[in-house]
């Protein structure tokens, strides 16, 4: 969908666009000024809290609260009885994750929960509820939860996508397939095929800001809710099903956000303390503890996966299968679908197959993290092809350039490529200063690609002019890491006015139509193509006011500069009017001036990155350290070039993390051993390097200004990339992360031992 | 519960207040002075978004008792800037790009202040192990540690 088919990305001089101003947020954020979940407050507030399963699957019979409901400064108690079963059936899992009907189904399930007037008397209550639990056998591990005789979570689990349909329920929620060709045949064709199997652990998106909300009802009927959320207009639809409340009477503010990294595109506590305060009929302030992020948030999911593939001498990918095996959680939707699209979707591809299964277990339903799915996927096939470049001697960029999709590759998850970026990043990582610096001893450099999709969807922009001829730019979509600045950076190029006279706002669920959650890299493309559409309709209705003002046809006027201009000497001599000339005379030539655009947005562009890790390896610890880190991307157009570094830059942060330290530890007993940063460790300034980052530019045809979403892909290779850095250190190849010490030196020791033996 | 009256000083202000004996300073400036810049992200003292001083020590002030503030002194984000002036420190983070949520960014500055009042000149790795108590999720501290030193070089210059 070209908006504009005169405007080459590639050629055309941008005034704003490209440019580092500051944020409009800024100073607020600085300041402390700034207004996140928890910090909003009412008159008459309760607190809010929730009371978790301590098992991992247990029945519920019964939940006992006339003891708590007695306590002085107890004002409301909820259990799944306060939630209407009738929901829509899409919504049953959602509403099951909220609140625990016939089991608990993770250590962490929220059971009930209390609003009291004081924290400590919240604390108290909920010591005095007493559930009866019938404890049941778990499984938290996604390989024995496919095992036949495996504890089953639920029964009428029969698994999708197999023909003829099992008889008997699993908990395998479906098997999904892409590809095309025949991989067996491929690998006839191989010089060398290799297959391995990789395990990874869950990690959790590990935002600083727990989930937080304000609830509101009034005894009409009619609630409000502030909220930390990516989609406030999800949370509003959401919680109005879960409620049984018509949509609009529940306005939803969201608040700033604390990091989400797809964490808070889904609903958890924010239902709970609805209910609590329509019950209570006060206001109630419920912000989970970093303890209930860990156990009842929405970690992503731990894996288990089988790849192989099949090149030739001369570095020819001849076939290439993978069978994934993901855990999501208590619930049915893992991200092995996404995983599974996108495993091989940086190659030209003969023969290519996926199989991916989707497995539930007893741990807290997953939600997304950054490109959901993909970065697992990519460490194992990144890993396979390391491992064959090694063996047939070709330098590891050389084969991936062999291999590399572009402009017309039929990818392997189906559709064709338009206009993509992979070899322009492999080449710019490949003449990339820390490709050929020398490494030091116990030292080692690896390299990965990596994919993602990004998304576009339903998307609403207001633009309204103000009297002074400044800018109310109002969005829908939470700003995650710095999004009103590009919108601002996009409104000012289209009216051709300073950046710092146009000023984003995002809207509650009141005064604007319906946008999609903060997801999929979509912000920038989507609520970018937007609001150049809505200034252009701004612009369009300024021409017209200006041919009003002149007496002339509206389509002789030209909008340049921030000015309406008679479009040539036949319309007429006039002086330019500015945007401020119009906005002052609005009043009188047809009332206030808005330019809106509402879209489900199409062509957002997939985008490629190549990430250069050096890993340094303390032989006797086994601990690793990376040394040197440097991302390269392709982001179509950077808007504001900073907020697509530091896009890069988190993006690497959280992939080493994932590949060095985090997991998600569950004792036999099926509880988390380690919910707290203290246990679950992300990295912090000193495990870190500087992180290079070059920003490539081939531009989206289906974004005016050629926008690419830059938010995920920049998670996805570094686990390959660091996986890949420590092989080469260790002399050894690592299929399971983290590469935490006591695991990379349990796998040196064990290749030392097989090679004696040998 | 008995409540104990504290009579204490934040960003120069003389300030008192009853808090429970149990409450922590985190929840004393945030739910009774509005302080609502100090943020709460683990309550555990792991992840220093809480992070004030105390008489000039940096600390995480979900691991400090309101009781505690008793005589002392202690300043939080609110008091960074003076009137409508920004900080140095501040006015990098902004010009470096060094915050994208936002979230971390009271405590990181707090912490970063501490850290150049007893060490105006920094290297790299003296500034990453100075903040190592404050997680960031978003940046990979890249932008945060380049903010740091042109903020520091710009206060030496004074």
């Amino acid at each position: 969908m070209p908006l504009d088919a005169n405007l080459d990305p590639r050629t055309h001089v941008f005034k704003v666009v490209g440019t580092r101003p500051l944020r409009p947020d800024g100073v607020d954020k600085v300041t402390g000024r700034a207004k996140f979940g928890a910090d909003a407050n009412a008159p008459g507030m309760l607190v809010g809290k929730i009371l978790r399963s301590p098992h991992p699957h247990a029945r519920i019979r019964a939940i006992h609260t006339a003891k708590a409901a007695k306590l002085p400064g107890v004002k409301a108690i909820v259990t799944r009885e306060d939630f209407p079963n009738s929901v829509d059936a899409s919504l049953r899992d959602v509403h099951y994750n909220v609140m625990a009907r016939e089991k608990a189904l993770y250590d962490g399930h929220a059971v009930a929960a209390v609003a009291a007037t004081s924290a400590a008397i919240a604390r108290k209550a909920l010591k005095l509820i007493e559930v009866d639990y019938e404890i049941l056998p778990h499984v938290t591990d996604v390989d024995e939860a496919m095992k036949p005789g495996a504890p089953i979570l639920h029964s009428d689990m029969i698994t999708e996508g197999v023909e003829p349909a099992p008889t008997k329920p699993s908990n395998i929620a479906g098997r999904h397939e892409f590809g095309h060709g025949d991989p067996e045949e491929g690998f006839k064709q191989a010089d060398h095929v290799i297959e391995r199997v990789f395990k990874t652990e869950a990690t959790h998106q590990g935002y600083i800001e727990p989930h937080a909300c304000l609830a509101s009802v009034g005894s009409d009927g009619t609630g409000e809710l502030w909220v930390c959320t990516q989609g406030h207009f999800m949370v509003r639809d959401t919680c109005a099903a879960l409620l049984g409340m018509d949509v609009s009477r529940l306005r939803v503010t969201a608040s700033e956000i604390g990091g989400g990294f797809g964490g808070k595109t889904t609903v958890f506590i924010e239902p709970v303390a609805l209910a609590l305060s329509r019950k209570a009929g006060r206001p109630v302030k419920l912000v989970m503890s970093r303890e209930e992020v860990f156990r009842a948030s929405g970690p992503t999911s731990s894996t288990s996966m089988t790849v192989k593939i099949g090149v030739t001498k001369g570095g020819r990918i001849t076939g290439a299968f993978a069978e994934l095996r993901f855990q999501g959680g208590a619930f049915t939707g893992s991200p092995v679908v996404l995983g599974a699209m996108s495993a091989f979707a940086c190659y030209d591809l003969e023969h290519v197959k996926v199989v991916g299964y989707d497995v539930v277990t007893n741990r807290p339903k997953q939600a997304a993290y950054r490109a959901p799915g993909a970065p697992m996927v990519a460490f194992a096939v990144e890993s396979v092809l390391d491992e064959l470049a090694n063996k047939i001697r070709m330098d590891p960029i050389e084969l991936r350039l062999k291999n590399a999709a572009k402009e017309g590759t039929r990818s392997s998850y189906g559709p064709k490529y338009n206009r993509i970026g992979l070899i322009d990043c492999l080449e710019a990582a490949r003449k990339h200063p820390h490709y050929k610096a020398p490494l030091g001893p116990n030292q080692g450099r690896g390299v990965s690609a990596g994919f993602w999709f990004n998304f576009g969807g339903q998307t609403c922009v207001s633009l309204n002019v103000n009297i002074d001829g400044t800018v109310a730019l109002v969005v829908g979509t939470p700003d995650i890491g710095g999004s009103r600045a590009s919108m601002c950076l996009m409104a000012a190029e289209e009216l051709g006015i300073p950046y710092d006279k146009v000023r984003a706002i995002v809207a509650d669920t009141g005064s604007l139509g319906y946008n999609d959650i903060s997801e999929g890299s979509r912000v920038t493309f989507s609520t970018g193509l937007a609001t150049i559409s809505a200034a252009r309709d701004a612009v369009a209705k300024l021409c017209a006011r200006a041919a009003k003002i002149w007496g002339i046809p509206a389509d002789a006027v030209t909008w340049e500069n921030g000015h309406a201009k008679p479009s040539g000497p036949n319309a007429g001599n006039f002086e330019p009017l500015s945007l401020e000339d119009l906005a002052k005379k609005a009043a009188k030539t047809g009332g206030p001036i808005a330019g809106h655009y509402e879209v489900n947005a199409d062509g957002a562009g997939v985008s490629f990155a190549v990430h250069l890790a050096d890993a340094e390896l303390d032989r006797e610890t086994g601990r690793v350290q990376i040394k040197r880190y440097t991302v390269v991307q392709d982001a179509g157009k950077a808007i504001h070039p900073s907020y697509v570094e530091g896009q890069f830059q988190g993006g690497a942060a959280q992939g080493i993390g994932w590949a060095i330290n985090e997991e998600y530890i569950y004792g036999k007993d099926g509880r988390l051993q380690n919910p707290g940063f203290l246990d679950y460790r992300v990295p912090v300034a000193s495990d870190l390097p500087m992180i290079d980052t070059v920003i490539v530019e081939v531009p989206n045809p289906g974004h005016p200004y050629g926008v690419r979403g830059v938010g995920e892909t920049s998670i996805v290779p570094p686990l390959a990339a660091i996986a890949n850095a420590v092989s080469a250190a260790a002399g050894v190849r690592m299929t399971q992360l983290p590469m935490s010490a006591p695991r990379v030196l349990k796998t040196m020791d064990e290749a030392k031992r097989g090679s004696r033996r040998r | 519960m008995p409540q104990v009256r504290v009579s204490t000083t934040i960003n120069g202000d003389a300030v008192s207040y009853l808090c429970e004996v149990d409450e922590t300073l985190l929840d004393v400036l945030r739910d009774r002075l509005g302080l609502t810049g100090s943020k709460e992200g683990c309550g555990t003292g792991d992840c220093g978004a809480c992070s004030v001083t105390l008489d000039g020590r940096l600390v995480c002030s979900c691991l400090v008792l309101g009781a505690e503030a008793e005589g002392r002194e202690i300043r939080t984000v609110e008091g960074i800037a003076t009137g409508d002036t920004l900080h140095p420190l501040q006015q990098k983070f902004l010009e470096f790009a060094a915050l994208q949520c936002g979230i971390c960014t009271p405590g990181f500055l707090v912490a970063a202040k501490a850290l150049l009042e007893k060490k105006p000149d920094p290297t790299e790795s003296e500034i990453r192990f100075g903040l190592a108590g404050n997680l960031c999720r978003c940046t990979g501290y890249d932008k945060i540690v380049r903010a740091v030193q042109a903020a520091a070089a710009e206060m030496r210059k004074g």
